[in-house]
């Protein structure tokens, strides 16, 4: 009987306890604002889909159009109305133009990278360099370009200037991370034994993120010759980006732009693998 | 010994210091840079802008119109981030070292990533200008290809980082290649891919100004319209407009990343 009792209240058990799946997702804040950020963005997308302006466009036969353009722009690429020769400059050109603004936003942005890194100088001027630079990014490049050409003219020093403010918000931000990164011990170490701002500057900040440095500094390069393609088109700039702009809206010679384009492209991915090189090589 | 470590240091810096300095020669040649004009335009510009380069008060008329381009600059950046992100996730999953079905797919889905990263959005925009005119689908196109290009890069390292060990574990187990993909290697990688999305569409934002520049569309049509006709006022208003939602949408992706990070 008792036996029997026992037996009842164990099937009694098993039957209070259906078989569920184990829970493998907590609901947390993490997981909410996840989902919530891929919900809106879908919801953004589709909403946006139904709200472009297609001005009346055969999408199916515009679809068309662009393969049968990118078929002969790859495929039948010709030079009409320069050389080849002509072309590799120009490419020098362009190339020109990033390396100054690199130059110049790398130098610029060491400075102010120092300023804006907590552990270098104080919490308030941090915070104040720190907001100008998100500001000055904020800012689309070729905004700066056009606003520096009215006082300067359009041309080179317009373009380098204005692509130049870009390059120090960008730097700055990634140098003075890099800075923050800086051991705490090593600057108190320094300190103890009488070294000046200067000298901790020069004898341990700079050189433990000189490997950073270097890989990010190479990184914007790559940014900038993009841009200062883009320069040469909506800018007057010069450089490739100039000829890459005539081609399409004054001539229409979709075979002349694949011939830059292969030139763009080149330069771009020659530039990518230099970049690997370096990053295997620093670390 | 010391004296000769020190000597080779300063010898090595003095070699790269000189070139440096013969490159930018070159460049500063080859790009007929004016340096002089270089540092005397800076204080010009900053007079210039600090005389002419506010919006006034007439100029807020125009403000409900700007508002307008803006928000079809916005939806067009977010649209085309998004569906180049689901693009480049699958991409980046048969490229990547990891999760990829065999090396023969996996270079060839990366180097498709590779020409289209290449590329800038801006000769995207003037080669898409043909047959889609001065239509929001330039732009929407050319930053889809931009951001898929450089979302899959991105997407591949992720994954790289995020998944091979538990890719490993969980292919010890017997488990299938879909089910290590849905269970493993999405989840783990979904919060740094969020993050890489939403720097994507802060850039996107910024490169549909000048796209919109290149092919008249989108606020910065609007930015030259007026610049164009020296409404400097009304131009000045556009670049606010655009440094305050720039700034919104990185305040939101940065509360984001907090988040999930």
């Amino acid at each position: 009987m008792e036996a029997n009792g026992q037996v009842t209240t164990a099937g009694q058990l098993v039957k209070q306890r259906p078989r569920r799946q184990i829970r493998v997702k907590t609901w947390n804040r993490s997981t909410v604002v996840t989902r919530a950020t891929l919900l809106i963005l879908a919801g953004l997308t589709v909403y946006a889909f139904f709200s472009f302006d297609y001005k009346e466009i055969d999408f199916v036969q515009a679809m068309l159009a662009t393969f049968a353009n990118l078929k002969s722009m790859f495929l039948e690429p010709h030079l009409q109305r320069f050389t080849f020769g002509h072309a590799l400059y120009q490419v020098l050109v362009t190339l020109g133009l990033a390396f100054l603004t690199t130059l110049f936003g790398a130098v610029i942005a060491v400075f102010f990278g120092l300023l804006a890194a907590e552990n270098l100088s104080s919490k308030w001027v941090s915070s104040v360099v720190k907001g100008v630079v998100a500001f000055i990014r904020a800012v689309p490049t070729v905004l700066w370009v056009l606003i520096f050409a009215v006082a300067a003219g359009l041309g080179s020093v317009a373009a380098v200037i204005g692509m130049t403010f870009h390059s120090v918000s960008y730097l700055v931000k990634a140098y003075s991370e890099s800075f923050e990164e800086l051991d705490k011990g090593v600057i108190e170490a320094l300190k103890a034994s009488g070294a000046g701002w200067w000298q901790i500057i020069f004898q341990a900040v700079l050189p433990s993120s000189l490997t950073y440095m270097i890989s990010w500094t190479f990184l914007r390069f790559e940014i900038n010759f993009a841009v200062a393609v883009a320069m040469g088109a909506a800018a007057g700039a010069g450089g490739i980006g100039f000829d890459m702009f005539m081609a399409s809206n004054f001539y229409l010679d979709i075979r002349e732009i694949g011939a830059i384009t292969y030139f763009i492209l080149a330069v771009a991915i020659l530039l990518e693998i230099t970049a690997a090189k370096l990053k295997k090589r620093l670390t | 010994m010391q004296a000769d470590f020190f000597a080779k240091k300063r010898r090595n810096s003095l070699a790269f210091l000189l070139a440096l300095a013969g490159v930018t020669l070159i460049a500063i040649v080859v790009t007929e840079y004016d340096v002089a004009k270089g540092f005397t335009s800076v204080p010009d510009a900053v007079a210039w802008a600090l005389g002419n380069f506010y919006p006034t008060q007439e100029s807020l008329v125009k403000l409900p119109g700007i508002i307008d381009k803006l928000v079809e600059t916005l939806l067009v950046s977010i649209a085309a981030t998004t569906v180049g992100a689901a693009a480049a996730l699958l991409f980046a999953i048969l490229g990547s070292n990891t999760t990829r079905v065999n090396a023969f797919f996996g270079s060839i889905s990366r180097g498709i990533a590779t020409v289209f990263r290449n590329i800038d959005v801006a000769a995207w925009a003037m080669i898409l200008l043909f047959s889609f005119g001065q239509s929001s689908l330039t732009g929407y196109f050319a930053l889809f290809f931009g951001s898929f290009g450089f979302l899959t890069r991105s997407f591949v390292e992720t994954i790289d980082e995020a998944s091979s060990g538990s890719v490993e574990a969980l292919r010890a187990t017997g488990a299938g290649y879909f089910s290590i993909i849905f269970h493993s290697v999405i989840p783990s990688s979904m919060p740094q891919m969020i993050s890489w999305v939403l720097f994507m569409i802060e850039t996107n934002i910024r490169s549909a100004t000048l796209i919109g520049l290149l092919t008249g569309s989108g606020i910065g049509f609007t930015f030259n319209l007026y610049y164009k006709s020296l409404n400097y006022d009304v131009a000045a208003l556009v670049v606010l407009v655009i440094v305050a939602a720039i700034l919104c949408i990185e305040a939101v992706s940065n509360y984001v990343r907090r988040v999930i990070l």
